[in-house]
């Protein structure tokens, strides 16, 4: 798949808080959520991001709280992934397990401003910078989360497993 | 080469032989915890791939503590939601209304998790319960929903660190500065997907509330666990409270570390980490005139009988200052109880204090004691991220029940010593 848009740019240690505080979990419905994407972090993002815009962050995005609103927040807001430095552990599971593609990248971040396009190849983790035609790799992918991901999430993976092992 | 305890307990629920850090697993789960924010996703997760019943209802914790007493309809609607969920399951360890307590302080308290166990939460505090040498991580609601189903969860095998803490801890200083300190240390990613292990003499002796604050906020330093041998202290606590058999597991001498860190603890002095990261730690002598508004003694880090009545001996006989809003926090009903039996509630009220139920609600900016604009809390709790009490212009400046209690009486950040 290739993934293309605008990025924003944020910085490290963007916490669960930032990206959907917790005064806005009484609800699990993603269209709410999305309305409140990143608003402690930035509380114009969603008027300003388009559908395909992509989030770039710095070091230990996601960490704090295991809130899965969190990541179903980014994906209702219609951003088409998340590259970041690195990723807190429990965002980056989550991640995989709902279905919102994340790539890491520790070059990206220097290399863009706010605004610029950026594509993604899912498959391969080949970056791309529209504009001067820079290329960055991202960090490879366990075989295991490629399967995550290829069968949809964790539910679906289970339920296909369940399936095979009942054959 | 040896293996270290965390290697072990989850080698321990599957069916191999070996293991090493960095594998990915497939492993069974003892217990699996959800509350009022994360459980409607993994209910309705579980319900979309057809689940029926779950794996083991003795196995399913789920715990509404965290906008409760329901704080709006929505909430409401939420609880309910669980509530037909557990009732429908007939989920044994289910607690709403007055059996809520906070579910980090109430899973050890009652018993439901033991030494030796795997314990999945969808709360990222499950980390907890590497206090009691349980392997206990935070995961997501899509997690929970898979072992709601299945009984398994996936794993990458962590690295672990070692933390050696020597020397006597001075007065006033506790399993909570400790960790404070560490994390100043090493950073909120400085334990990123990695066991903390904490060893050394000074854990031989530290009260197992202590450890439970410690391994509360490994997840501050972004571990996957964190995690204590088992020993005589913790089976003191955990003998009268098990109903189900425990094993106590402890790490090889050859066991692999990625990193060894000691820390003189008799030097150190009560900490605080200042806005808006846990790692923004500084003695509490470098926190002066830095006024409040507020204090909040509680949460799944420091609510439990042991930290009210550290609160309770400073705050004895004396008052918040006029300026300061002191809220405590019993963590469960059974502390709650126990601090009326023991006058402490009578001393905190006295103090001015009001007295919350059990809840999560004031530490994540829910409800029960929410920051408005440019106000400012020293808190006992976990995180000090921006908004995380309140308006995004609040600020949490975390620490010990000590230095919580002080700062309430002096209307500023302050060490009991000054009292």
């Amino acid at each position: 798949m290739i993934l293309k848009g605008k990025v924003w740019k944020f910085g490290d240690n963007i916490d669960t808080d930032a990206i959907i505080p917790a005064r806005y979990l009484t609800t699990s419905d993603p269209q709410e959520l999305a309305k409140h994407c990143m608003e402690d972090a930035d509380p114009a993002f969603i008027t300003k991001m388009k559908p395909g815009d992509i989030i770039v962050g710095g070091e230990n995005f996601g960490c704090g709280s295991s809130r899965e609103h969190a990541p179903i927040a980014i994906k209702a807001a219609g951003v088409s992934c998340v590259v970041a430095k690195s990723f807190a552990r429990i965002f980056y599971r989550n991640s995989f397990n709902m279905g919102l593609p994340i790539f890491e990248s520790r070059e990206l971040m220097g290399a863009i401003k706010d605004g610029d396009e950026i594509s993604l190849d899912s498959a391969k983790g080949i970056i791309t910078v529209t504009k001067g035609n820079k290329i960055f790799s991202s960090n490879s992918i366990p075989p295991f989360m490629e399967q995550l991901i290829s069968d949809g999430g964790l539910m679906k993976h289970i339920g296909k497993k369940r399936k095979e092992s009942r054959v | 080469m040896g293996n270290t305890i965390t290697e072990k307990i989850l080698m321990a629920h599957t069916d191999l032989k070996e293991i090493r850090a960095g594998q990915l697993i497939n492993a069974k789960v003892d217990i699996a915890l959800g509350n009022d924010i994360t459980a409607p996703i993994a209910i309705k997760e579980f319900q979309k791939a057809g689940g029926k019943k779950v794996f083991d209802k003795n196995k399913v914790v789920l715990v509404l503590d965290h906008f409760t007493p329901n704080k709006d309809i929505d909430s409401a609607q939420q609880c309910k939601f669980v509530h037909e969920f557990a009732m429908e399951q007939q989920v044994t360890h289910f607690y709403e209304g007055g059996q809520v307590g906070i579910e980090h302080a109430l899973l050890p308290e009652k018993g439901i998790v033991l030494p030796g166990d795997l314990v999945i939460g969808a709360d990222s505090h499950t980390c907890t319960y590497g206090a009691l040498g349980a392997f206990a991580t935070g995961v997501g609601s899509t997690d929970l929903a898979a072992v709601m189903l299945t009984g398994e969860l996936w794993f990458k095998v962590p690295q672990s660190m070692k933390f050696i803490i020597k020397g006597k801890m001075p007065k006033w200083v506790s399993g909570k500065d400790l960790i404070l300190n560490i994390i100043g240390r090493i950073g909120v990613d400085g334990a990123l997907y990695k066991a903390m292990e904490f060893a050394g003499e000074t854990i031989g002796k530290l009260p197992m509330a202590d450890r439970l604050s410690m391994a509360n906020m490994a997840i501050e330093a972004g571990a996957k666990n964190g995690i204590f041998a088992p020993d005589a202290i913790t089976k003191e606590y955990v003998e009268p409270r098990a109903k189900r058999p425990y094993k106590f597991y402890s790490s090889d001498a050859d066991a692999v570390y990625s990193d060894t860190i000691e820390i003189d603890a008799g030097k150190l002095e009560p900490q605080v980490a200042f806005p808006h990261l846990p790692s923004n730690v500084k003695g509490v002598s470098k926190a002066r005139n830095i006024k409040i508004d507020q204090a909040l003694i509680g949460s799944c880090t420091n609510g439990r009988i042991e930290d009210l009545r550290i609160a309770a001996a400073i705050l004895k006989k004396r008052k918040a200052a006029s300026t300061v809003r002191l809220i405590v926090v019993p963590a469960t009903p059974d502390i709650y109880k126990q601090a009326i039996k023991e006058g402490l509630i009578e001393i905190f009220m006295n103090a001015d204090a009001v007295i919350s139920p059990p809840s999560c609600g004031a530490c994540l900016g829910g409800h029960l004691g929410i920051l408005a604009e440019g106000e400012r809390a020293v808190a006992t709790t976990n995180r000090n991220f921006v908004g995380r009490m309140g308006h995004p212009q609040s600020e949490v400046y975390l620490a010990s029940p000590a230095v919580a209690a002080a700062s309430a009486i002096l209307g500023r950040i302050a060490s009991p010593e000054e009292l």
